[in-house]
């Protein structure tokens, strides 16, 4: 009997009914007892968007490739990606990486991640792998109401506590160029690398692009890839003198020079997303792994990807500190010869939380606990936002903003991040700031021409469905409200989005309609803070009835194995 | 960061304008390789090649373009582009979809390194074209560059 099909036998024993403490504790053994293997260790979350406590977070029941990456990892979803990892359904992973039978499972198997269980399950493993680095990929200082406020300082602190070494970015730099220097300046033992931030004007960089540190004898290269559309994806007047890219030439140069100074791994903490990811793993040569972040894949086994210079190990570690990945490698003289990789699920009810970490977050809740846990509604439906094309709380924000600014058609960001409440749950303030909490939050009202409306949906969507992964930005597609249409992914850029309609009467090219949205990029745009505008329609309610989710009607897509 | 190349360059400035006003570089620098004015005024890029006298031009590795593949900006993409093409003559840019073309120009004397860099302003996604005269004949290389509106990022 392998691990999982271990796992399996035990959640079926539980189920009926053997005593629970005896079952948990060799739940907990199984799932987090990893043997040791090899010389060298890293322990790497990523994207953990500033969720300091245990949530809820459901996986994509829509995450489609395209092109080659079609029906590949990380595009399964569903029992298709249980399949594909031999992940056992109905188990506590079945859970954790699906959004099968969500809100049951989530019951029953409890929250996910909080920095406090982390904690804990960090101390666990760097017991057993001495020397071990702890890499964060980004995303950390933004997502919640507590980041927002205290311009990422609570999650500086939290991961100083967690003995975080290395780290790189995305929407940390949505605090601004000047807040950044400023922070990587007070990291202490953290690292903040960037290999593909330079100045616009000559090309200097910004911040260490690697470091090299010895484990059990053994020199490895981190290098830091930073997310590459951070300037496109986000207001560009955060960052307005900096340069970001891929810059696949320089990155090649690095590991050359690295290698050069005799290291024996390369490893890339990247923030470029999957697929970006699995594209430039088969272009530049000798690195060892990249341990991606991003796109939020929780990607439960590694892809390996051959390329001139040998093969290269690619991973993603999902979002909102649901995961922390686990990647052994045995280094001999002439490199890495063999690795081990899991993909660890943070079950809160599992780890019992680090008491250092619960009275730091407990310290940084402290002075706006009253702001945070003001309930607002209850929603009675599921609210979740990750997913390609609209979430329920997606919904719910497109709802409130077309109500609350009286227009006809809504738009919202496809953001990736964004926490889940189950059916019942009251809908805290800090619950809506995990769907809102950025620095750029205006709602905006425009009128907008039929052609301009397709447009846009155009170039969204390119960014999404291009088959280039360079070309793709790793949001998910605007979510859209009030009007309706079909897309054909597969299709090329203007071509992918028809047959959009407003009550069912067809979008007319030159007629204005006024269109809501939100989280504009442009500079100097002014409006209400969206966090305020859906508060307002909450607290009218009271009570959410379940949202009627609007969806594209999609073509060609029968098959795809990234929709359940 | 190198604060003393940065101070250095900004002090050299002066100097580089004074070189722009007196037409020692700059676009006049077409128009001695007998390129006219009206080149940059051709509205497609087949015309604008032919008025450049690029015919047909072969495509070429030798021919490096450096931009990237998604604008940051497209008020002012930066666009630089290596040849290695022995004898290289001239340097030429060309945004398919400008609606003038031909962007720039460059002589290249005999001994320089032929490298050049630039930023080009760009409405909408785009191919753009590195054109060489190397030992009287042309060659090409092509890049897409693509313009977005941004946002909706992860």
């Amino acid at each position: 009997m392998n691990r999982r099909e271990f796992l399996g036998t035990l959640a079926a024993a539980a189920a009926c009914g053997a005593p629970l403490g005896a079952a948990r504790a060799q739940v907990t053994q199984a799932l987090y007892d990893l043997p040791k293997f090899g010389n060298v260790s890293l322990l790497h979350f990523t994207d953990c968007h500033a969720q300091l406590l245990p949530v809820h977070f459901r996986e994509p029941s829509a995450n489609i490739g395209v092109g080659e990456a079609a029906g590949r990892l990380p595009h399964l979803v569903g029992e298709h990606l249980l399949r594909s990892a031999g992940i056992a359904p109905g188990t506590a992973e079945a859970h954790a990486f699906t959004a099968l039978d969500f809100a049951a499972a989530a019951k029953r198997y409890g929250r996910v991640g909080g920095f406090a269980h982390l904690a804990t399950l960090v101390k666990r493993l760097r017991a057993t792998r001495p020397g071990a680095l702890l890499l964060d990929g980004g995303d950390t200082w933004q997502g919640s109401a507590t980041s927002l406020w205290t311009r990422g300082q609570d999650m500086i602190d939290a991961c100083q506590l967690l003995g975080v070494d290395l780290m790189t970015a995305h929407w940390e730099f949505t605090y601004g160029d000047k807040r950044v220097l400023e922070a990587v300046k007070s990291l202490g033992r953290t690292e903040f690398l960037a290999q593909n931030v330079k100045t616009a004007d000559f090309g200097d960089p910004v911040f260490k692009p690697y470091v090299i540190r010895e484990m059990n004898g053994v020199p490895v290269a981190v290098i830091g890839q930073a997310f590459p559309y951070t300037p496109i994806a986000n207001p560009r007047y955060f960052v307005p003198e900096w340069t970001f890219g891929i810059q696949e030439a320089e990155l090649q140069k690095i590991v050359e020079e690295v290698r050069a100074k005799g290291v024996r791994a390369v490893v890339l903490l990247s923030h470029n997303g999957m697929d970006v990811d699995v594209k430039l793993a088969g272009r530049v040569r000798g690195i060892d792994a990249i341990l991606g972040g991003h796109t939020h894949d929780g990607v439960p086994v590694p892809v390996i990807v051959n390329n001139a210079g040998g093969r290269t190990v690619v991973t993603n570690a999902g979002s909102n500190g649901k995961f922390l990945g686990v990647l052994d490698l045995e280094v001999k003289t002439g490199g890495v010869v063999d690795f081990r990789y899991r993909l660890l699920p943070v079950f809160a009810n599992l780890l019992p939380a680090d008491a250092q970490m619960q009275a730091l977050i407990e310290r940084v809740r402290a002075p706006f606990k009253a702001r945070l846990e003001e309930p607002l509604a209850v929603s009675e439906g599921l609210l979740y936002r990750r997913g390609n094309f609209n979430g329920t709380f997606d919904q719910l924000i497109l709802d409130a903003l077309m109500t609350e600014k009286g227009a006809e058609i809504g738009f919202s960001p496809g953001f990736r991040w964004g926490t889940t409440l189950l059916p019942g749950q009251t809908i805290l303030r800090e619950h809506l700031m995990d769907q809102t909490a950025i620095t750029y939050p205006s709602v905006t009202l425009n009128e907008l021409t039929g052609t301009e409306i397709k447009a846009i949906l155009e170039d969204v969507c390119d960014n999404l469905f291009n088959p280039d992964p360079y070309l793709q930005q790793g949001g998910d597609m605007v979510r859209v409200g009030g009007m309706t249409y079909t897309c054909d992914p597969n299709a090329v850029i203007g071509k992918r989005i028809s047959d959009l309609r407003l009550g069912g009467k067809a979008l007319e090219a030159d007629k204005r309609y006024k269109v809501v949205g939100w989280a504009p990029v442009a500079e100097g745009v002014r409006g209400e803070p969206a966090w305020d505008v859906v508060e307002r329609y909450l607290k009218d309610r009271k009570t959410i009835t379940p949202r009627a989710l609007n969806v594209p009607k999609l073509i060609g897509m029968e098959k795809n194995q990234g929709l359940m | 960061m190198n604060h003393s190349r940065r101070k250095a360059i900004k002090t050299g400035g002066g100097v580089l304008a004074m070189l722009f006003a007196a037409g020692v570089i700059g676009p006049e620098m077409a128009l001695a390789q007998g390129l006219g004015e009206s080149a940059f005024s051709m509205k497609t890029l087949a015309e604008a090649m032919r008025a450049v006298g690029a015919q047909s031009p072969a495509t070429s590795d030798a021919i490096v373009i450096k931009a990237p593949s998604i604008a940051e900006n497209g008020a002012v993409v930066p666009v630089s582009i290596e040849s290695r093409l022995p004898g290289t003559e001239s340097i030429t840019l060309l945004v398919e979809k400008n609606p003038t073309p031909l962007v720039a120009s460059f002589g290249i004397p005999a001994g320089t390194e032929g490298n050049i860099s630039t930023r080009v302003k760009m409405g909408q996604t785009s191919d753009v074209y590195a054109l060489v005269k190397a030992d009287g004949k042309f060659f090409m290389a092509k890049q897409e560059i693509k313009i977005t509106l941004g946002g909706c990022g992860g």
